[in-house]
This record gives C-alpha cells, structure tokens and sequence, in this order.
C-alpha cells in the first residue's frame, strides 16, 4: 500500500496568548511544530504498512525550515519525504494550497491513500483536505476516528460526527483526515533518528510541479484577509471577595435567580 | 511580498513583537522579513511610521460577478431534523440579504425531508430549493458536495451559507472548489461592505489568538461555515408566505463513492452539552480526574452538562466530547462555571457568548477573569464542595 501523509509546519499555538497591556501576542518560547493532527495521520499510516506492508511518503509546502519537521516525520517511520517549497507559494489560501499540493502530488508516485490531519492549528480552517481530494478526484471522509478493515482496494473507517459516529465503506484510492481519537503517536525511534539524519529530503519548485503561476500564492488566492485584529474579551470582572464562607454566599445569591 | 521601506522604518519593533509567524526580526536598526511570512499583513497595521506594505498581486476577476445575486443558506438537516444552526443562518442570512435588497433561500438535502421546508419559510426563506431523494439519506461528501454544486452553478447566488458543523466543514469545501471560489471557515461575524457589496468574513485563527477578516473579491459565490451558537434565529412566524422549487437534478449526480453502512447515534452526556442551559467545566487545575467528580456533581446539583479545557481533555481526565474551545464545541448556555481554568484563548472563543459566565481560579491574574460576569480567586477544592452544600441544600428546602 502507497500512503502519503500531508503535513504543515505550524507554530506552537498551545500556549500563546495576548499580553493585556500591550494587546499583542506573546510568542516567547512559541516553537515550529508539526501540525498535531498531523501527527497522528503520520503514525495511522505508518501502522497500516506495518500491518499491510508498502510505503510512507511525507509531503509538505513550506518554507525551507520545514525540512527539519519533514526529518523528524522519517523517524517516526516515514520512508520518503517531499518538501514543496518555493518563494511563489508565499501567502496562498486554502485554494492556491490545495493546488499547489495537487500538483506535487501528481508528480509524486501513485498512492492508494492520502491521510491528513483534521486541520491545521494555526489556521484551523480544515479545508485542505476536502479540497485537495477533491482536486485528485478522489473520495474523501472526514474526521476519521477509527480504521476498522483495510483490503488493499477498500477501507472501513468510523467517522467522527456532532452526534455520533458513521461507519463507512471506501474504494481506494481515497483521502481521509483523521482526529486525534485514531491513535497515540509513537516517539521517534534510534533507527528512525539515524535514518533521519541520512536521508535525501526531495525539493520541489513551482517549476518542478509544473504550476500556473498564476494559481500559487497570494496571487493565485480566491480570499484575501483584509484585517487582523485581537478579539475583544467583554466581562464584568466584578470579583467576589472575603472569605471562601462569603464568597461561596455571594455567589449563590447572584446564581439562585438564573437556576 | 512584504516591502519594507528602510527610510521609513525607525527599528522600533512594533511589527516584530506582532508578528504570529516570527518572520520580521529587527536586525541593524531595521525591520527584515524572513522566509515563513505568510503575507498575513497584522505588522502593516501596526506599523506606525507606514514603512511596511504588502505589493498585492491580485488574482484576475472570474468572468461577471453581477450575474450572482441572492444569499443562500444551506439547512442542514441529519436523522430527519433540522439542525439549529441552519435556523440561526436564516436569521444571519435575513440581514445580509436585507442589505444587498436580493432574495434569502434555503438549500434542502435529504431524504423524506420536504416537510422541513415550511418550518425553513418560517424562519425567514423566501425560497426553499429541495432535493428530497433516497440516495441522500446518508450523509456523504460526494452526493451532498455534488448537489449543492449543481444547484448553485445553475441558480448563481451571490453568497452561500452552512454551518461549521461535522457535515457543513465536511463537504463545503468541496463545493467550493467546485465551483472555483473562495470560502471561509468557522466565521463568527458577517457583513456587508458599504462600498461595493462584498461579504465581510470574520472568524478566528491561531487557536483563537487572532480575528481575521476575509473577503472574497474576485470570484462567486462568496462561501463561509458559520460557527453555530453565533448568530441569532429569527422569531418564527408561521404566517411568512415563501415558494418550494423542487431541485430537480440528474439523478446521476446523486451517486456517492462512499458508502454509509451504519448512523450511530451517540449519547455522550446526560445533556448534550450544546444545547444546555447550565454549564459546569473543568480545566488544568482539578489536577486529575477525580477532580472532576466534583465538577460532576456540581453539574448534577444545578441540573446542567459537564465540559471541560483542552489541558483536561488532553490529560486524559474526561473524553474529547466534552472538549469546550476552538477545537471542541462552542457553547452558549444562560450561566457557564469555569472551575480551574486559566483561560486561554482557544478556551474562550468556546464559551464567551454566555449569558453570565462565573470564574473560579487560584490565580488572580488568569485571563479567564477578562470574561467572566463573576469571578471568585481561591482554590476550587475548597469553594466548589462548598457551593455545591448550599445547592444541595437548596434543592431539599
């Protein structure tokens, strides 16, 4: 079986957060990660060629540095790794990305499966994945929890709902993105370090995948972000204070009325 | 690219301590972009000498956007109901179409679901468009995605709106890259611009750390996910007067590559946290999970839901379902009690739409505080047994 796991560089979101006096964002220490979700597209491909056999090729469009998050992807049991990367692509949006990723896909070997994460944590737009499948002309199931079966030519998969879960049936080739329920990433292996530290990450440019200028990057965008601004946090603030016996009784007089 | 002037540029580093990506540093008493800027433009704002600007190459207009008019919503509907959101669009829809004076219809799939349309006429459609066939009985990405494509190619509105839920952020980027244009994800806020009619997309981004307005200028429709629990249904008015156009599309359209063989229904919680008027969470500070058994119990005593911060669900103290923030549910209940939880960002977009929203927390300086109505600083192991006696005390008076 021929999987390609899909995975971004992302900032380390966890933490961040708006320092009060000046409104901007703190990023002290706020490292270049990979996407978690990503994370566990990577390792759900992994245990499907350790249970079927095949191949892992890890691909992904981004800045040169990313290179380093493609070596750490081979140590977690990635065979290949394809970093698609080219000043053009500077300022894409989800339809000049999936274009993009489409193209270097199509050059890339055959694939049976595509994983992806649900979303990435920076943009949190999770429509990469539908749009790139749907660029392949392939089918494509969401927020997949579970991969029950996998034949070779169709998988069962369990899909995460709002109210539940769908078990599905699927012909290969096909893309999924995956939540965090699939599985417990494994940490890199000594093997897998070693094997990191050798290998010959794969470059693509726009020229190598053969891409329409005028489809990468900002220019090639169908949205553009006309402002950025902090969100506006509106409480009251009024603080209860005394002992924890007050407290407690003052806010049981303000809740008793909204019960 | 992002330009910098370096006349202009006083190196006071205003743009470097904005930047989310880390790409602008200071170097020599000037700005220098580096590699991972994504042309996002928050230093351009900030920037207070005008010595930043973005050279916008701009994408090409796709042939005539006036021949698009009339704002849709897609009505989500699974298991045979409609799902609330799509009566909040109607409402969010009803503004937008006020504004650019053009029709509201709403977008109908399923099967054995053409009832629902005068519930949706109701809620303020002027037009129901409805495909009601067997082969939408499940939800899939292929049959839905080709439906709404169809439908929209053919009747050309101007702005389409679903739900940021599993089935809207499933299948509506596939329409829109179907239909060749833009769309936004998870948006918490639209308008119309003044000047030229274009829809103002807001969302957050970044976990929440960030608002982001979108447009989308050269192509149509203009797309967005709404998150739900964000924007207001209209009152319904069952004497509201609208028309039911059957879809009529080839059935051939209607044939999905996946296959749906079970629907399972999940009762998670006693109450389903979404719709719940009573919220009690939990976050970092229970410490583990028998810190929650007094959340719980809280939750029990006032009759409401449990939820919960990523860093509980993350620690393994209570399951993803009861995960409140902006990657887990929004919620909007009358009263939500934080217990031992700091408040970071992506909690908040989660949970700030709240009536009145009550903070317990040991540290004083915790952002959740920036939120809450109420707030209480002291250990929650101490005040939540307490509140929870005079409930419980309460309730057998």
């Amino acid at each position: 079986m021929k999987i390609i796991v899909c995975v971004k560089q992302v900032p380390d979101a966890k933490d961040v957060r708006l320092d009060p006096k000046t409104n901007t964002l703190s990023r002290e220490g706020v490292q270049a990660i990979m996407n978690p979700y990503d994370r566990h597209a990577l390792e759900e491909a992994v245990r499907l060629k350790e249970q079927h056999g095949g191949t892992v090729t890890v691909v992904s469009m981004g800045p040169p540095q990313a290179e380093e998050m493609l070596r750490e992807a081979v140590s977690c049991g990635a065979d290949e790794a394809v970093l698609v990367s080219d000043r053009a692509f500077a300022g894409a949006d989800t339809w000049a990305t999936t274009y993009t990723l489409s193209q270097a896909i199509k050059k890339i070997d055959d694939f049976d499966l595509i994983l992806c994460g649900k979303q990435a944590i920076d943009g949190d737009t999770a429509q990469v994945g539908p749009g790139l499948a749907e660029r392949l002309d392939i089918p494509f199931v969401a927020y997949v929890r579970k991969i029950n079966d996998c034949t070779g030519d169709t998988i069962r998969a369990e899909r995460l709902m709002d109210d539940g879960y769908d078990l599905l049936e699927v012909g290969l080739p096909a893309l999924f993105t995956v939540v965090k329920e699939i599985n417990e990433p494994r940490i890199p292996s000594l093997k897998g370090k070693m094997k990191a530290k050798k290998i010959d990450i794969a470059k693509m440019t726009a020229a190598d995948i053969e891409a329409d200028p005028e489809q990468l990057g900002l220019k090639g965008s169908t949205t553009q972000v006309v402002r950025v601004f902090s969100p506006e946090l509106k409480g009251e603030r009024a603080m209860l204070g005394g002992t924890p016996d007050e407290q407690v009784a003052q806010l049981y007089e303000k809740l008793s009325p909204l019960l | 690219m992002l330009q910098i002037d370096v006349e202009a540029c006083i190196g006071c580093g205003v743009c470097e301590s904005t930047c989310t990506f880390g790409a602008i540093k200071v170097e020599g008493g000037v700005a220098v972009v580096g590699e991972t800027c994504t042309l996002c433009g928050s230093c351009v704002d900030v920037c207070e000498v005008g010595a930043l600007s973005i050279k916008r190459e701009e994408k090409a207009t796709q042939g005539n956007l006036a021949d698009w008019s009339g704002v849709w919503v897609y009505a989500e509907c699974r298991h045979g109901r409609l799902a609330p959101v799509a009566l909040e669009l109607l409402g969010a829809g009803r503004k937008l179409a006020e504004k650019r004076g053009v029709p509201l219809s709403a977008v109908l799939l399923g099967s054995k679901i053409k009832s629902l349309a005068d519930e949706l006429i109701a809620y303020g459609a002027d037009t129901v468009f409805v495909v009601d066939d067997p082969a939408l009985a499940s939800f899939t990405d292929d049959a839905y995605g080709n439906a709404l494509s169809a439908l929209a190619k053919k009747h050309k509105p101007e702005i389409i709106l679903a739900g940021a839920t599993a089935i809207g952020r499933s299948f509506i980027p596939r329409v829109a890259t179907t239909l060749a244009t833009g769309l936004t994800a998870d948006c918490t806020d639209l308008a119309i611009r003044d000047e030229d009619g274009v829809l103002l997309q807001t969302r957050p981004a970044f976990g929440g750390n960030i608002m982001a307005t979108i447009v989308c200028p050269h192509t149509r429709p203009q797309i967005s996910t709404v998150r739900p629990l964000v924007m207001k249904p209209l009152v319904r008015d069952g004497g509201r007067k609208g028309e039911v156009v059957d879809g009529n599309l080839d059935p051939a359209l209607l044939k999905p590559r996946v296959k749906v063989l079970e629907s399972v229904v999940e009762d998670l919680d006693r109450v389903n946290l979404s719709e719940a008027d009573i919220v009690v969470a939990g976050g970092r500070g229970l410490e583990n999970e028998k810190g929650f058994a007094m959340i719980r119990e809280l939750a029990d005593v006032l009759g409401g839901a449990v939820a919960a911060s990523r860093a509980a669900v993350d620690s393994g103290w209570i399951p993803y379902p009861h995960q409140v923030g902006q990657t887990g549910k929004t919620v909007a209940p009358k009263v939500y009690i934080a217990c031992g939880i700091s408040g970071a960002i992506q909690h908040l977009v989660g949970m700030q739409s709240a009536d009145t929203i009550i903070a317990i927390n040991r540290d004083a300086d915790a952002p959740i505080f920036d939120v809450a109505t109420y707030g209480i600083v002291g250990d929650v192991f101490e005040i939540v047994p307490k509140l929870i006696e005079k409930f419980k005390d309460r309730k057998s008076a």
